[in-house]
C-alpha cells in the first residue's frame, strides 16, 4: 500500500527534497525543513539553501520497514545536525556497521522508494558518511 | 469549572480478536462501562470516541456516530477525536470538560482500534501517519525507528543501559501476567528480551508494544450524579504539544509536553508527584516508559534507567507504574490505550485491580501520542480536592 501516488506532492516538495532549500527569518532563525511561518517570532519566512553537511547526533537501523522500504531493509537512519544549525532525519547510505554517533555526513541524491512499477519513483537526499 | 468524577469503566479483551469488528469492540466496551455505573443508557447526554486511524485499518471513517448508533445511543451528539497513541485521553479530556462546563451532566469517553485486518508492514506504513509524513515517514522511518533514535541518544547523554531499557518489559509482562484483559498475560525473563529480534537497533521486539484489536471506555458524571455512586474524582486533566518531527526538537532525550502537562496537572490536582500511589505511562516503547518517569518527577532526568532497574516502578516498589501490564503485555490498541490507562488508575482506586496497589488514593495517567507531539495527562483521586 503506497502512502502517496498523486504527482503533486511530489513536485510540492522538490525544492526541500532535490535542493535543500529550507527557511530563514528576518530574526536569523533557520528551519529546515521549510516553514511558511517561523515558530519564535510568527513573521513569513523566505527561501534559504542549506549545504546538507553535518554530524550524526543518534541514528537506528530500520530492520522492519514500511511499506515500499522493505526491499531495502536493513538500512541505516540518522538525525543529523546540520552545520547552519537546524537537525534533519536521513537514510544513511554506508553499510549500517559503519554509522556511529559524532560522524560527519554530507549530502547525496538517491531514488528513495517508488509506487510499485507503473508508479512514481520518489527521489530526494540520502546522507553519506565522510572519509 | 465544576467538579467531575469517574463513575465506571469497561474494557474488551485486547489481542489479536480476529471474529471481533471495530464496531461490535466499541459497543462493547461502552455498554460495558455503563453496565458498571448502574447508569441506564438514556442517561449519556454526548459520546466522545478516540481513534487514530480506522479509516486505514479498517476503511472506515465517521465512527463516533457508527458507534453510538450500535449502543443505541443516537441521537445524542457523537464526536471523534484524533491525537495518533492519545486519540483516547484526548476523549476523555474533552468529555471531562463538556461536563465541567456543565453543558452535560453524563458523557461517555470511548477508544477503539481495530488493527489485525492488515499485514504488518501496511500496519506500520498507517502508524507513520503519527509522524511528519514528508519528512520522517517518507524516508523510511518507523516508530519503532523514532523510539531507538531517542534511546541510543538517551544511551549517548545519560549512559543508559539496554538492560534497563530491556527491564522495563520484564517488570509489566510480570504485571501483565495477572491481567485476563492483556493479550500477553505472561512473563518473560531479561534475557529473552535481550536476545529477542532486532526491529530498530538497538530495540529489539520484546521492546514494543504489539498490533492490538480492542476498545475501552469510561462515564464521567458532574459531582450531583457521581456522588451517590462511589466516585472517583478528577483532580486534573491536561494537555500539551510539541513539534510532530522528532528532529525539531530541542531535546531529543526528554518528553518536553509532558513534562508541562505534568507540571499544571500537579498544581491543578494540589498534590506532588510523590503523592501518586498508581501510574499507567505510554511504554509503546520500552524507552517511553524511562522518559516518561522522568518526565513526571518521579526522578531526575538521565536517572530513570536506573529508577527501574533498581525496581521503583514494580509493584511494590516505590511509585508502582502499569500494575496491569502496561502496553507491552496489555497491548496497544492505539486509540483505546488512553482510555484504558484511566480505566487501570480508576480500578486501582477502587481497590478493583487484578494487581492492587493496596491503599491507592491517587494516581496519574499519561498517554503519549506519536513521538511525543502529545501529551494528554489525568490526576485521579479518591477524595474530591475543594479549591
Amino acid at each position: 500500500m503506497p502512502h502517496r501516488t498523486a504527482v503533486a506532492p511530489e513536485w510540492r516538495l522538490k525544492e526541500g527534497r532535490y535542493n535543500l532549500v529550507g527557511s530563514k527569518c528576518a530574526c536569523g532563525s533557520l528551519y529546515f525543513p521549510a516553514r511558511m511561518y517561523c515558530p519564535a517570532c510568527k513573521k513569513e519566512t523566505t527561501p534559504h539553501k542549506f549545504s546538507g553537511k553535518g554530524e550524526i547526533v543518534t541514528y537506528t537501523v530500520i530492520r522492519s520497514a514500511p511499506a515500499g522500504f522493505e526491499e531495502y531493509a536493513p538500512y541505516a537512519v540518522a538525525i543529523i545536525k546540520l552545520q547552519e544549525g537546524p537537525m534533519i532525519s536521513g537514510q544513511i547510505v554506508n553499510s549500517p556497521e559503519e554509522v556511529k554517533v559524532g560522524k560527519r555526513v554530507t549530502p547525496i541524491f538517491r531514488k528513495l522508494t517508488e509506487d510499485g512499477e507503473a508508479g512514481i519513483i520518489h527521489y530526494g537526499i540520502k546522507f553519506e558518511l565522510e572519509e | 469549572m465544576k467538579n467531575v468524577a469517574v463513575i465506571g469503566f469497561g474494557q474488551t479483551k485486547f489481542g489479536e480478536l480476529w471474529d471481533r469488528s471495530l464496531r461490535d469492540l466499541a459497543a462493547e466496551a461502552g455498554m460495558l462501562a455503563l453496565k458498571d455505573s448502574g447508569l441506564e443508557p438514556e442517561k449519556i447526554d454526548a459520546f466522545y470516541i478516540g481513534n487514530m486511524a480506522a479509516g486505514r485499518f479498517a476503511g472506515q471513517e465517521h465512527i463516533s456516530a457508527l458507534a453510538a448508533d450500535h449502543m443505541g445511543l443516537n441521537p445524542i451528539p457523537a464526536t471523534r477525536t484524533e491525537a495518533a497513541c492519545a486519540s483516547g485521553a484526548t476523549a476523555f479530556r474533552q468529555a471531562v470538560l463538556a461536563v465541567a462546563s456543565g453543558r452535560h451532566d453524563v458523557v461517555m469517553a470511548s477508544g477503539v482500534e481495530k488493527m489485525t485486518d492488515l499485514k504488518t508492514s501496511e500496519v506500520t506504513t498507517a502508524l507513520m501517519g503519527a509522524a511528519d509524513q514528508e519528512w520522517e515517514a517518507g524516508i523510511g522511518l518507523t516508530f519503532p525507528g523514532l523510539y531507538a533514535l531517542m534511546a541510543r541518544a538517551h544511551m549517548a547523554k545519560y549512559g543508559t543501559t539496554l538492560e534497563q531499557i530491556s527491564t522495563v518489559s520484564v517488570i509489566n509482562h510480570r504485571h501483565g501476567a495477572k491481567n485476563k484483559k492483556a493479550q500477553y498475560p505472561y512473563e518473560i525473563t531479561l534475557e529473552q528480551a535481550m536476545k529477542s529480534q532486532l526491529v530498530a537497533d538497538p530495540l529489539r521486539l520484546l521492546d514494543c508494544s504489539p498490533i492490538t484489536d480492542g476498545a475501552a471506555s469510561v462515564i464521567v458524571a458532574s459531582e450531583e450524579i457521581a456522588k451517590k455512586l462511589n466516585p472517583v474524582w478528577v483532580l486534573s486533566v491536561q494537555q500539551a504539544s510539541d513539534t510532530v518531527a522528532l528532529h525539531d526538537r530541542k531535546s531529543l532525550t526528554e518528553l518536553a509536553a509532558a513534562k508541562i502537562a505534568a507540571k499544571k496537572a500537579y498544581e491543578e490536582a494540589g498534590l506532588p508527584a510523590t503523592k501518586m500511589d498508581v501510574t499507567e505511562v505510554h511504554d509503546c516503547f520500552s524507552i517511553n516508559e524511562i522518559l516518561s518517569v522522568e518526565a513526571l518527577g518521579y526522578c531526575p532526568d538521565g536517572k530513570g534507567g536506573k529508577f527501574v532497574q533498581d525496581g521503583k516502578v514494580a509493584v511494590g516498589g516505590e511509585r508502582p507504574v502499569n500494575t496491569t501490564g502496561g502496553l507491552k503485555a496489555g497491548g496497544h490498541p492505539v486509540g483505546a490505550t488512553g482510555i484504558r490507562q484511566i480505566g487501570d488508575i480508576y480500578l486501582q482506586l477502587k481497590g478493583k485491580s487484578c494487581n492492587q496497589v493496596k491503599g491507592a488514593s491517587a494516581g496519574l495517567a499519561l498517554n503519549v501520542g506519536g513521538s511525543g507531539a502529545t501529551a494528554n495527562l489525568a490526576i485521579l483521586g479518591r477524595e474530591l480536592r475543594r479549591k
